[in-house]
């Protein structure tokens, strides 16, 4: 598990630098929900360049889409395009790494970017295979903003009334969105009760924390006769004091000395895992 | 250089009116800042209402604060207000015929490398096809100023579409030419018409001055009420035209130019190009590189132009 920890903060470094190099990115929800992606990929799911094609792989879809430079950094990582292909292409004219996951490049299910439609898509997902008899199981990972919109709570319902317990929604709850605290725009604080009443397995865990995160996909996956969902407790911006809870950092490309000590930051962090 | 974007005009008169009109409401869906609207949302606490990332909720809400009285103006990034919230805006807006006026932000290509789930190149089409409901591609901030107080004057619901970088100013501060729902004549020409909407006016109006220097005549128009279109100046200056070219940030279909052939082809029928984006997903890029890749650009229109008319 330790190697994942440090993982998580080695592909921080890899998000810092595709953002610097395409000039644009949505860094502070790459940051927090970078434990959330790295304990799917490399702990729990059943997905890889090798069985990318698969019809019983695990099912992934980044509902919060804008966080895709943390979601291009983990499938590199897991070898289905080059790290280096993605520094040379995120943002530039013309190409398929763009600011939203598009499944024109291998590794991913479902475009997404616009808010609120991961969930319903995955409970079709999760219908077809339970349908045809699967053993996959199927992910879906929301910002906590995300929340306000009214299909959520649409897929919401229909998971519950399913009874889909081969579906599993995570929450990045960093308690940020554009426009300021999630409880100023729009208050939400009573997630664990609001699933709860729509029929789901409710977990709220500490979401930067991969043993954490690890024991709650475990008791999903135990979980029968209802879909679960994780509220995973994160911080926007991990990583770094210099964006960590703020605000501005939601996206942002960082002035060159904001770099510097970001890396210099992340490299501490990652140094500390690694001697834990 | 000009630095103010059109969604910053709009803040600037809402501001403006908001405090002798205490009707006037902005709602944004956590959309303040790229609405350029947090200054208004400062400034008057009460008279702005925020509701999350739901745009239908943004609609709806906005509907019911019309019927009681108010005077909304919904701000939302035009891709999700035109078709997330599309049928709160046809039944809420539109047919229940409440005075919402929809703002439609970072329009068409402005968020170019986002992706497809970010260009709003439907919403002509989707809000042209509703029943009472207007729609205005301003083309710069001054336009955009003097649209926004006419729309202030009237009751009925609209939506404008604005994009999100700065654009150069056609107009000047103090002599903006402007009557509500009439096309603006930027220059009278017998070769050729150009027809143009939002973003596409500059480069219309630079590719009327490239040809006028080979000798070519072109009328320009400023076609910013794409909804109900100014059929009478468009037909005047087509009738002597030997081609009409119709140059919109959209869809080819369902936009400015289907709407111009529509009017041309029925009425003084002759050759109408149209100059859009493609019918596939739009190449991501910058503004500026989405547009020269697709030649919605001064020599690309004056080079379609040449052709329309066989020079
Ligand atoms: C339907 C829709 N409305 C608005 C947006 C614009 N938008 C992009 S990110 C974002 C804020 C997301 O906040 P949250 O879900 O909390 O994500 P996180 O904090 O993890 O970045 C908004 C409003 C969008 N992408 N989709
Ligand atoms: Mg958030």
């Amino acid at each position: 598990m330790d190697n994942l920890k440090a993982k998580a903060y080695e592909l921080r470094k890899h998000v810092l630098d595709i953002i610097m190099a395409g000039k644009g990115g949505h860094i502070g929800g790459d940051m927090s929900v970078m434990e959330i992606l790295v304990t799917l990929y490399f702990d729990q799911m059943n997905i890889s360049p090798e069985n990318a094609d698969d019809p019983e792989r695990d099912l992934f879809v980044l509902s919060k889409g804008h966080s895709v430079e943390a979601l291009y950094a983990v499938l590199a990582e897991k070898g289905f395009f080059p790290y280096e292909e993605v520094l040379e292409k995120f943002s530039r004219f013309g190409s398929p790494f763009i600011g939203h996951p598009n499944n024109k490049l291998p590794g991913i299910e479902m475009n997404s970017g616009s808010l609120g439609h991961g969930l319903p898509v995955c409970v079709g997902m999760a219908l077809a295979s339970r349908m045809d008899g699967k053993k996959n199981r199927v992910y879906v990972v929301m910002g906590d903003g995300e929340l306000a919109e009214g299909s959520v709570w649409e897929g919401a319902m229909s998971g519950g009334h399913y009874k889909l317990d081969n579906l599993c929604a995570v929450v990045d709850r960093n308690r940020l969105q554009i426009s300021g605290s999630t409880e100023d725009v729009m208050s939400q604080d009573d997630q664990v009760e609001r699933w709860k009443s729509f029929g789901w397995h409710a977990i709220s865990v500490p979401g930067n924390d991969i043993d954490a995160l690890h024991a709650a996909f475990e008791e999903a996956k135990a979980t029968k006769g209802k879909p679960t969902v994780i509220i995973a407790n994160t911080t926007k911006g991990l990583g770094s004091p210099v964006m960590e809870n703020k605000a501005n950092w939601h996206h942002k490309v960082p002035t060159a000395e904001e770099y510097e000590q970001i890396m210099k930051d992340l490299d501490a962090r990652k140094e500390a895992l690694l001697h834990e | 250089m000009n630095k103010i974007p059109n969604r910053q005009a709009i803040c600037e008169v809402l501001m403006e009116h908001a405090k002798e009109d205490r009707d006037i409401v902005v709602l944004c869906s956590d959309s303040r800042g790229s609405a350029s609207l947090a200054p208004f949302a400062s400034a008057f606490p009460e008279q702005f209402i925020e509701v999350g990332i739901a745009e239908q909720d943004l609609v709806s809400i906005s509907a019911g604060l019309a019927k009681c009285g108010k005077k909304p103006f919904a701000a939302s990034p035009a891709c999700f207000l035109s078709t997330r919230s599309y049928e709160q805006a046809k039944i809420d807006v539109a047919y229940s015929n409440t005075n919402v006026k929809l703002i439609g932000i970072s329009g068409g290509v402005s968020y170019g490398a986002l992706g497809m789930s970010h260009h709003s190149a439907q919403d002509i089409a989707a809000m042209s096809a509703i029943p009472n409901m207007r729609v205005y591609l301003p083309s710069d901030r001054h336009q955009t100023r003097k649209l926004v107080e006419a729309l202030l004057e009237d009751q009925k619901p609209a939506y404008i579409r604005v994009g999100r970088n700065p654009v150069e100013d056609i107009y000047e501060e103090d002599n903006t030419p402007f009557a509500m729902d009439k096309a603006t004549v930027l220059r009278e020409g017998s070769d050729v018409l150009i027809v143009a909407c939002g973003e596409m006016v500059r480069p219309a109006k630079e590719a009327g001055e490239a040809l006028a220097a080979e000798g070519i005549s072109a009328t320009v128009l400023d076609m910013y009420c794409v909804k109900p279109l100014d059929a009478e100046t468009l037909l005047k200056y087509a009738e002597s035209a030997k081609a009409v070219i119709a140059v919109e940030e959209h869809s080819p279909f369902g936009g400015l130019g289907s709407m111009v052939a529509q009017q041309v082809g029925a009425n003084c029928p002759k050759k109408v190009v149209c100059m859009s984006l493609p019918d596939s997903p739009v190449i991501t890029g910058n503004s500026k590189e989405v547009f020269d890749y697709y030649g919605l650009n001064a020599e690309g229109i004056a080079a379609c132009a040449k052709a329309a008319i066989g020079k």
